[in-house]
């Protein structure tokens, strides 16, 4: 099974909802990243998200945009990130899925992507750019390596496409809580709930919340209506704050802590 | 007719965006497509085409530049004597309406040269739009003179200040305005690039430049062009001209890129020539990029070519070999900007100086006699500045 599935089949059993980290890859370098993952396995993050830096971000808001383009120049990309993944392959069982941009995938080569990224351990595939239309051929591929890709609902998203992407969609559906990039909020649209009750007429599957959340308040107001809650752009900034010191790991992890319920 | 349902022009087009925006797409083709059955809609353009932006434009023998090129027989479609100045209006104009139409209040652009800002922020001034217009702060300090105008006409023009700083930034931090803004904004895009349908409206919207030349060339000549030669950036002028004639198999289609600082100089922006298969703000089609699918930073001294992407369906017409292109340097363009303005009188842009450019160059590729016509997108004002400080340079 994969990881994914068994993770919120496990979470379910306990009636718990799912937290999961985006940490751009090489910010501030590869090690450090590798060493958040791990301590932040270790006091409860249950999924990651490793992203892959790409020069064009366009659903990005300026702090992951910027530590995307700071990767960038630090030479990250998918090769560089699968070794990453098998090292903690070796280390922890949590699900990790990439999340990046079509462009370099695309490149990579779709079905040697799709091989690589099963190879080293990857759970799932979440490409911010790639709707669901467009995804037929990666989505083959990396069925054929039991990956996922993760498909997105909007808020702009209407029935009919909820319907089509309900029948395609695998592992979990990644909710955009608002319409626009990413980046912490201090508040969140009204009537989430609403609709993510009406979500779940059609989605069979977990349905977790990103964007903009980025306080415990946050969390705990959609992990009640929701399997999971994504947080991104809040811990990057915790990064961007913290970058060139030494306790760098551990002032992340405890400030990502107060986000853990 | 291509693009298909999907927006796909053979492996090319599509649409490559987040969720957030698909609906958005989608209304916009079902109202596109109304407003073509629409008389009302297609009266009122017509009536502001004519009466607002100066069309036809003419189709002007350009008598000493043949006999410079050793007799073939040149044509210039004189786009560059519209309404602000070159292509760019006929598009604006047709998305203004259409953004009016479906009840927009709001308009945002992407900007280069800035021109596509300044037909922009003329309809938002016409129809009574507000409108914000993204351009990098590289092309800022470029075309100060178009930002002035921009602004006189109301328009905000807001600051891209991330990577390369010029196009390529502005159509993400564009694209980035309408997921969030989407609900009352119309983004209008100024090229054949981007998500379905915008490479389909901005076609057809410039196809006008096609069916006059049609016509006219018809008229002057008694016979079709043997070819149609235009400048290549996205692509929005060029196939404006070549659309009308892709069932005209006889008329060859040559499209003129950007070679920036030489063809093998790692500085160019000729993405047909020189790029992968790729997606770029929305759509796939022939990208600069590096090997590991990070998009390259263009280069060209004509601001309005300084991108690494193209329209789709130019690259599914190298694909077919329906279109040969082609590109030129900053010098030979350089050399295309003097030689119209020394033979016709005319002073083109930089973006047309690249097809007059290639005439030149390959002058001995035309036979006596061969007609040709040449869109000439742009009147070179706006470029004045910059060429007389590279040439003083010398």
């Amino acid at each position: 099974m994969n990881r994914i599935t068994k993770k919120f089949t496990e979470l379910k059993k306990k009636n718990k909802k799912a937290l999961v980290v985006y940490l751009t890859v090489g910010y501030p370098d590869i090690a450090t990243t590798e060493k958040l993952i791990l301590e932040l396995a270790r006091i409860g993050v249950h999924m990651f998200e490793l992203g892959v830096p790409f020069s064009d971000p366009l659903a990005d808001g300026p702090v992951i945009q910027a530590s995307s383009s700071y990767a960038l120049k630090h030479k990250i990309n998918l090769d560089n990130t699968f070794s990453l993944t098998k090292r903690l392959r070796k280390k922890i069982d949590n699900p990790l899925l990439i999340m990046g941009y079509f462009n370099p995938v695309l490149n990579y080569g779709l079905e040697r992507f799709a091989k690589n990224a099963g190879l080293c351990g990857l759970d799932g595939i979440i490409i911010p750019d790639l709707p669901t239309e467009e995804a037929r051929a990666l989505r083959s591929y990396l069925d054929k390596n039991k990956l996922y890709l993760i498909d997105f609902i909007a808020p702009t998203t209407d029935s009919s496409r909820i319907k089509k992407i309900a029948k395609e969609c695998r592992g979990f559906i990644y909710y955009v809580s608002l319409t626009g990039v990413t980046g912490a909020r201090n508040k969140l649209p009204r009537g989430i709930s609403e609709r993510l009750a009406y979500l779940k007429r059609f989605i069979k599957i977990p349905v977790c919340v990103g964007f903009g959340i980025s306080n415990r308040k946050q969390f705990q107001s959609i992990a009640k209506f929701s399997d999971g809650v994504i947080v991104g752009s809040a811990i990057i900034k915790n990064i961007r704050d913290n970058l060139g010191k030494k306790d760098l790991v551990h002032k992340v992890v405890s400030f990502t802590k107060k986000l853990v319920p | 007719m291509l693009p298909d349902r999907y927006g796909h022009f053979g492996i090319f087009g599509g649409k490559f965006v987040p969720e957030t925006l698909m609906p958005a797409l989608k209304e916009l083709e079902k109202e596109y497509l109304c407003c073509q059955k629409d008389r009302a809609f297609q009266k009122e353009l017509y009536y502001l085409l004519t009466e607002y932006a100066g069309r036809p434009t003419p189709l002007y023998f350009a008598k000493n530049l043949s006999k410079y090129l050793g007799g073939c027989r040149v044509y210039l479609k004189r786009e560059d004597l519209l309404h602000t100045g070159a292509h760019k209006i006929n598009n604006t104009l047709g998305q203004a309406l259409l953004a009016k139409r479906m009840g927009k209040k709001r308009i945002i652009a992407e900007t280069g040269a800035g021109q596509h800002g300044v037909a922009t922020a003329t309809v938002a001034a016409l129809l009574g739009l507000e409108c914000q217009v993204y351009m990098g702060e590289e092309d800022i300090h470029r075309q100060e003179l178009n930002v002035f105008r921009m602004k006189l006409l109301g328009a905000d023009v807001i600051p891209v200040t991330t990577g390369s700083k010029t196009l390529k930034e502005a159509c993400s931090e564009a694209i980035r305005d309408w997921v969030t803004n989407v609900k009352d904004t119309y983004y209008i895009i100024g090229s054949v690039v981007g998500p379905h349908p915008y490479p389909l409206i901005v076609r057809d919207f410039q196809s006008v430049i096609g069916r006059e030349a049609r016509k006219q060339i018809i008229y002057l000549e008694k016979k079709l062009p043997d070819y149609l030669v235009a400048c290549v950036g996205g692509g929005s002028n060029s196939m404006g001209l070549f659309h009308p004639f892709l069932n005209d198999k006889k008329v060859k289609m040559i499209g003129v890129e950007a070679a920036g600082l030489g063809f093998n100089s790692g500085k160019t922006a000729a993405s047909l020539l020189k790029g992968k298969v790729g997606v770029l703000h929305g759509s796939k089609s022939l990208v600069l990029q590096d090997k590991n699918g990070q998009i390259e930073v263009a280069h060209s001294l004509a601001a309005g070519l300084d991108y690494p992407g193209v329209g789709p369906e130019h690259s599914y017409y190298k694909q077919i070999k329906r279109a040969t292109y082609v590109a030129v340097t900053d010098k030979q363009a350089l050399k295309g900007f003097e030689l119209l303005s020394q033979t016709e009188g005319i002073i083109p842009a930089l973006e047309p100086a690249h097809a007059i450019a290639y005439l030149a160059h390959a002058k001995s590729r035309f036979k006596k006699n061969s007609v040709i016509v040449v869109c000439l997108s742009g009147r070179g004002d706006k470029d004045v500045t910059l060429v007389s400080s590279v040439l003083n340079k010398k």
